[in-house]
């Protein structure tokens, strides 16, 4: 098969600071990549990039049969194209980020609204559909400050899927979650993964990692250093800085 | 004079000690009196005209809905330049950028009044110069009303700017990455995201400006008199030779318009930030 995610010897500069050096990574459609390293390392990067939140400064991206070669100006042409991948791939994160003027129902139905132009009954209906699946039919009309961290994930989960994304892409979903309200966020995903979503997702849930990744990515100072399935690489491996960090948050 | 001071110290005490047991806003409510009743004795020794005031106080007045259409249309003009000029300010294109930089550094840099007397009589000479296109004439030349307007709402848009600009950058960044993640467009997350919430935070300000226009709006009685409030006031005044009478006419008009609008600003205010609060404290 394909992959939907091709990522091809990809840097990012911040000024004269490079935090990505040369990544390369392919996801087949369907696979959950977990994608850990230290503070700093590029994860966020590495994932903003794929949505061009953040401009590749070197190397190529192609999402879903759309293919982008990094650039030095974002024109007209462009901008439509990270649209295109933007609509492909839902984005969750850390703080969640919901629209606080907008109640639950009408954060999920905004983009789908706004940007496909689907009419409001059908975006609703799907959007209830959704809220359902992540156990939140009954906040439908609530408005996001009268939630829970857990709750507002599950939201920003939801949102992300009204718009019929191919791929999901998490950066530290449950990092800014108390610890008691990190499990409903990760049963989310756990079920969205099971439905066949490609994800990639930046955590160091290693329990989740270890259930439900189909493989997992060590970054380090912007680039892979080691990837291999989670059983393998949670207790074999190779090399020195990935065991001591695998040690730490284990 | 020390025993002055100490004497006044004496009288305060005795005014304190006797009114200890009176309620704070009774004491309010009896200075307010005073100053009422002052007042009112200065009218006298002016030997107020009523006379002249019944003559020609309704022709003053009669500038009241001109002054209060002005400064309608000039804070409707002045919020949409100040929410392109908040744009401009915060835009990544350097022509925006520019030109919304220009804007703000010129008006706040020059005198109301001098804006006001070239907008009503320098654009129109610039219109009948040999070369200007005739088109210009049309253009160039206004009612006084609209002149109005346009100088107001052209000053106030800029000292504006700032406050539009505050209200678009209270809304986080991680929303607007959000709606970009979604496929938002910069203009629909503007629109749908940005503008929402910011309004939250522009209109109890624009409320303040719309009040400190309504007193600024007196300027204009200097390019034309006898159109507006204090153009009509002025005029009458000097010409009746009863510039007190005309001008406190006036002056109490101002402060009327001034506190109604304000009694309704303060309630405006209230409600928004009550509403945020209630918003706010619900969560978790
Ligand atoms: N917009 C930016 N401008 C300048 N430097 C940035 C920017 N974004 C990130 N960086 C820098 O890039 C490096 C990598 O950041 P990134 O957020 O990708 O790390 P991370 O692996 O996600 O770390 P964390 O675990 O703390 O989230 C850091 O040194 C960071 O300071
Ligand atoms: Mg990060």
């Amino acid at each position: 098969m394909d992959p939907i995610i091709r990522v091809e010897d990809l840097e990012k500069h911040f000024g004269d600071l490079q935090v990505l050096r040369g990544v390369s990574l392919d996801v087949e459609p369907g696979e959950v990549i977990v994608i850990f390293g230290r503070s700093g390392s590029g994860k966020s990067t590495l994932l903003r990039c794929v949505n061009f939140l953040e401009e590749p400064t070197g190397g190529c991206i192609e999402v879903d049969g759309v293919r982008m070669e990094a650039a030095r100006h974002v024109l007209r042409a462009r901008r439509e194209q990270v649209r295109q991948i933007r609509m492909k791939a839902g984005m969750v994160f850390q703080d969640f980020n919901l629209f606080p003027h907008l109640s639950v129902i009408e954060n999920l139905i905004e983009a789908p609204c706004v940007v496909k132009k689907e009419s409001k009954g059908e975006a609703r209906e799907f959007g209830l559909q959704l809220l359902d699946k992540v156990g939140l039919a009954e906040k439908a009309d609530e408005y996001p400050i009268r939630l829970s961290g857990g709750q507002k994930q599950r939201v920003a989960i939801a949102r992300a899927l009204c718009m019929r994304p191919k791929i999901m892409l998490f950066d530290e979903p449950t990092s800014a979650l108390d610890p008691e309200l990190v499990a409903e966020v990760l049963e989310v995903m756990r079920d969205l993964a099971k439905e066949g979503m490609t994800m990639m997702v930046v955590t160091h849930e290693m329990g989740f990692a270890r259930e439900v990744a189909s493989r997992m990515v060590f970054l380090h100072e912007g680039k892979v250093l080691e990837e291999g399935k989670p059983a393998d690489l949670i207790s074999g491996a190779r090399d020195e800085r990935t065991r001591r960090f695998l040690e730490a948050v284990l | 004079m020390a025993g002055v001071g100490a004497t006044m110290g004496r009288v305060r005490d005795r005014v304190e000690a006797g009114s200890s047991g009176m309620p704070f806003r009774v004491k309010l409510g009896l200075v307010y009196t005073g100053i009422a009743i002052l007042l009112i004795l200065v009218f006298f020794w002016f030997q107020f005209d009523i006379a002249f005031m019944r003559e020609w106080g309704p022709f003053i007045l009669g500038g009241i809905p001109l002054t209060l259409a002005i400064c309608f249309g000039g804070i409707a003009l002045a919020m949409v330049l100040a929410l392109f000029g908040a744009l401009g300010r915060l835009s990544k294109s350097a022509v925006a950028r520019g030109i919304a930089n220009f804007y703000v550094s010129f008006v706040r840099g020059t005198p109301l009044v001098v804006q006001i007397l070239f907008i009503y009589f320098a654009l129109p000479q610039l219109a009948f110069k040999p070369s200007s296109p005739t088109f210009l004439q049309t253009i160039f030349i206004f009612p006084v009303a609209f002149a109005a307007i346009l100088a107001l709402g052209i000053n106030y848009g800029a000292y504006m700017t700032e406050i539009f600009r505050a209200g678009i950058q209270a809304v986080g960044g991680g929303q607007i990455e959000a709606a970009h993640a979604l496929g938002m467009t910069d203009a629909q997350t503007t629109r749908r995201v940005v503008l929402p919430q910011a309004v939250r935070v522009i209109i109890p300000p624009t409320g303040n400006e719309f009040i400190a226009m309504l007193k600024d709006s007196a300027l204009i009685g200097i390019a034309a008199s006898g159109v507006e409030l204090f153009g009509r006031a002025q005029n009458t005044g000097l010409g009746q030779n009863r510039p007190f009478e005309a001008l406190a006419l006036a002056a109490m008009v101002y402060w009327l318009l001034t506190s109604i609008f304000s009694f309704f600003q303060k309630r405006l205010e209230n409600r928004i930030s009550r509403g945020h609060v209630r918003i706010e404290g619900g969560g978790h």
